[in-house]
């Protein structure tokens, strides 16, 4: 590589924080988690776990989102599921997320802070267990 | 394609000797056949700290904190967490074998912990330099290079209240000023990573993992002092460090962060390794000039300091690599932020390696002020076996042993020195009942005897002379005029030695003569060591009515000094006992007796 400006070096700087920070847990307060099950994979999980990605990237959300995947959430009839939890909005699990509601998930929810309609799908038996 | 996973293998070479890196390599050739190269980003890192647990295998973002892992685990890993995103549950951290899995950040290892000099080992590859960056890297050189006279500098290093990681405590800024004000244009930068106390491995893990933090600071002192050239004197025996400093320098160069012109700010500074022989003399300074200019390791005496004489007769400043590693951060962050950390007089943090009789070994960064109990008993995870604590050693060979009754004393420069031991460069042994003290101040003597460069007659003459009478005792020929013998000695080498190797080299047995004289005075007066360990003075014997004649200790015993027929009382062939222990170890029945 060749020698680098102040320029360059501030830069490089920028762009290799993002890489570091999606590594980086502590001080993240919102997470999205994914269900990467079988039956979530099957349904097209990875396209859009890859949007959420690049949605976060999109809005400059590196700093404050924390994305893990976890294993079937039990709505299999709606994969894939998106769960996610941010401070001053409920917990709030996505169903039949595509590429395109991933993108609104992170654009409306995360952003905005306001739900995304059509695709709000309750833990299975929440209301029945009493706390 | 941005990546969903990220594995950090550590490299630090206690998990490599473990293995870690047949790990790292199972672990990429795994994701490439189980086609998930492309979502998870697997990376080897700079030491964890947590070396009693390695190899240590991290996963983000879940979280997962893998111990003990072996090479064959890499394809479940692989297979359950990037794959189907499940944690591998076999492998995450229990405390003492317990069914509860414990949580990263409840680990207590980590919780009194507060990581400066260590920010980045166990975090980022230590071989790119653009990882480096991206947590800050270099900032703090860019601050000084463009908006910092070396006035500044110097003033923002006073504010921070630093003092020099090696051992003495000296004021870093005072250094610096030193230097820079010293006549001359042509002044060096010196790192010391000379590491030479049994035990103590700070400096080492410190570059394995972070090696571009010592060259930033190293470039900032140059700027500061008006130097444009640096060496690190680092110990041969350190391959891994000195291949992971080697790739750092070249990937400065070829960035332009060190060579001519560093950032087009017109300031050249270029900095070279030297590699050290291992003599434990060379960490001190002017010993360390000395080999750094090719002539035998031996020092000098001060004044002159390096400061105003030092390499080739030049203003010199040298620094402990840990000192070094902390600049970066005062930079970026303020002299004030650092000074509020630790005590008012002894600000920051300090590296120690925990090792010796203690449940989790390992490298641990803990504000000053911490106290010794915190740090054995919290984040050591206290004595191995559940035996009863004895004392810790500070500051190797040159330090003392601090016992129970000291442990809440919180750590400084100045109280460590009150109680008879020192700082030292952060080694801390742990000893349990089992350790005898008179075999421990002989085996550190020993140590000094031979790394004793020769040159002054206190030391030269006085390490031989403690080291017979400590071996004298050891044998059970001791006399009770010894003990003063052996006072008087010290003493005397402490005042009058050229270098600290002889004037600090009395200390582990000055400070057990005055904890645990009654041992000394067991030894002497009834022939007998409480801890077995002075082979002279212990006998094995077997109790004829304990004994069911089991064999096991016969079949153990390395020299076959043990005979008896089967389901009868076995006996010991004293003259051909070795007094390993082994007997001792191994009998079911307590039948083998220790006097």
């Amino acid at each position: 590589m060749a020698k680098m400006t102040l320029e360059d070096l501030r830069k490089l700087r920028d762009q290799r924080k993002k890489d570091l920070e999606r590594r980086d847990v502590d001080g993240k307060n919102v997470q999205i988690i994914v269900g990467m099950g079988t039956c979530g994979i099957a349904a097209g999980a990875k396209s859009t776990f890859d949007a959420i990605l690049a949605a976060v990237e999109e809005f400059h959300l590196e700093k404050d989102v924390v994305i893990r995947q976890t294993g079937c959430m039990g709505l299999c009839y709606v994969e894939p599921t998106v769960e996610v939890a941010m401070p001053g909005m409920p917990a709030t699990i996505y169903g039949k997320v595509d590429a395109d509601v991933a993108r609104q998930i992170i654009q409306k929810h995360v952003v905005e802070k306001t739900l995304v309609d059509n695709h709000i799908f309750d833990r299975p038996a929440a209301d029945i267990i009493k706390k | 394609m941005a990546y969903k996973n990220f594995i950090l293998v550590c490299g630090g070479t206690g998990c490599e000797s473990s293995k870690a890196d047949e790990i790292y390599k199972n672990l990429l050739a795994e994701a490439e056949a189980q086609g998930v190269k492309g979502e998870v980003q697997i990376v080897k890192t700079g030491c964890f700290g947590f070396c009693e647990k390695g190899p240590i295998v991290k996963v983000l973002p879940s979280e997962s904190f893998y111990v003990e892992v072996k090479p064959s685990d890499a394809k479940e890993i692989i297979s359950e967490q990037i794959v189907k995103g499940r944690e591998v549950k076999r492998l995450l951290y229990r405390k003492d074998q317990q069914k509860d899995i414990v949580k990263l950040e409840d680990i207590e290892f980590y919780q009194k912990q507060f990581r400066i000099v260590l920010r980045n080992c166990g975090v980022i590859n230590p071989e790119n330099i653009e990882e480096y960056i991206a947590r800050d890297g270099y900032a703090a050189l860019e601050k000084v290079l463009f908006g910092m006279k070396p006035d500044e500098v110097i003033a923002e290093l006073k504010t921070s209240g630093l003092r020099g990681r090696g051992g003495a405590g000296f004021p870093t800024w005072m250094k610096w000023d030193l230097t820079r004000k010293a006549p001359g244009d042509v002044k060096y930068v010196i790192c010391n990573a000379d590491e030479g106390d049994p035990g103590a491995y700070m400096d080492r893990s410190t570059i394995e993992g972070d090696p571009h933090s010592v060259l930033e600071a190293m470039t900032i002192a140059g700027y500061t002092i008006g130097s444009n050239k640096g060496y690190v004197y680092i110990r041969a025996e350190y391959p891994l460090a000195i291949e992971r400093l080697r790739i750092a320098i070249a990937q400065s160069k070829s960035m332009g962060l060190l060579g001519t012109d560093i950032l087009g700010s017109g300031f050249d500074f270029d900095v070279e390794i030297r590699l050290g022989a291992g003599a434990f003399v060379c960490g001190e300074e002017t010993a360390l000039i000395q080999s750094l200019e090719g002539k035998r390791g031996m020092p000098v005496p001060k004044p002159p300091f390096p400061a105003i004489a030092g390499l080739w007769k030049k203003p010199t400043v040298i620094n402990n690599v840990e000192t070094f590693a902390n600049i970066p951060v005062i930079i970026n962050k303020g002299g004030a932020w650092f000074a509020k950390i630790g005590t008012e007089k002894s600000p920051g943090t300090k590296v120690f390696a925990l090792t010796g009789k203690i449940n989790n070994s390992g490298l641990v960064e803990v504000p000053m002020g911490t106290t010794l109990r915190e740090i054995v008993f919290d984040i050591g995870g206290g004595i191995k076996d559940g035996k009863k604590f004895k004392g810790v050693q500070t500051g190797g060979p040159s330090g003392g042993i601090i016992t129970e009754k000291d442990l809440d004393s919180p750590i400084t420069y100045e109280s460590l020195t009150a109680l008879g031991s020192m700082m030292g460069s952060g080694g801390m042994i742990v000893m349990d009942e089992d350790d005898c003290v008179v075999d421990v101040s002989r085996f550190y003597m020993e140590f000094c005897v031979d790394e004793s460069c020769g040159k002054c007659a206190p030391c030269r003459i006085g390490t031989n002379q403690m080291h017979s009478l400590l071996t004298k005792i050891s044998k059970g020929n001791g006399e009770l005029a010894d003990l003063d013998k052996l006072e008087r000695i010290g003493k005397a080498m402490t005042k009058a030695s050229l270098c600290m190797l002889g004037g600090s080299a009395a200390n582990p047995t000055l400070s057990t003569l005055k904890h645990f004289r009654d041992e000394y005075l067991e030894h002497i007066q009834d022939r007998k060591c409480r801890a077995g360990k002075c082979k002279d003075l212990v006998v094995y014997s077997i109790d004829p009515v304990k004994c069911i004649g089991c064999g096991l200790c016969a079949r153990r015993c390395p020299v076959n000094c043990i005979s008896g027929e089967k389901k009868q009382a076995h006996v010991i062939d004293l003259s051909k006992c070795i007094k390993c222990g082994e007997c001792f170890k191994v009998c079911k029945f307590n039948a083998v007796l220790k006097k």
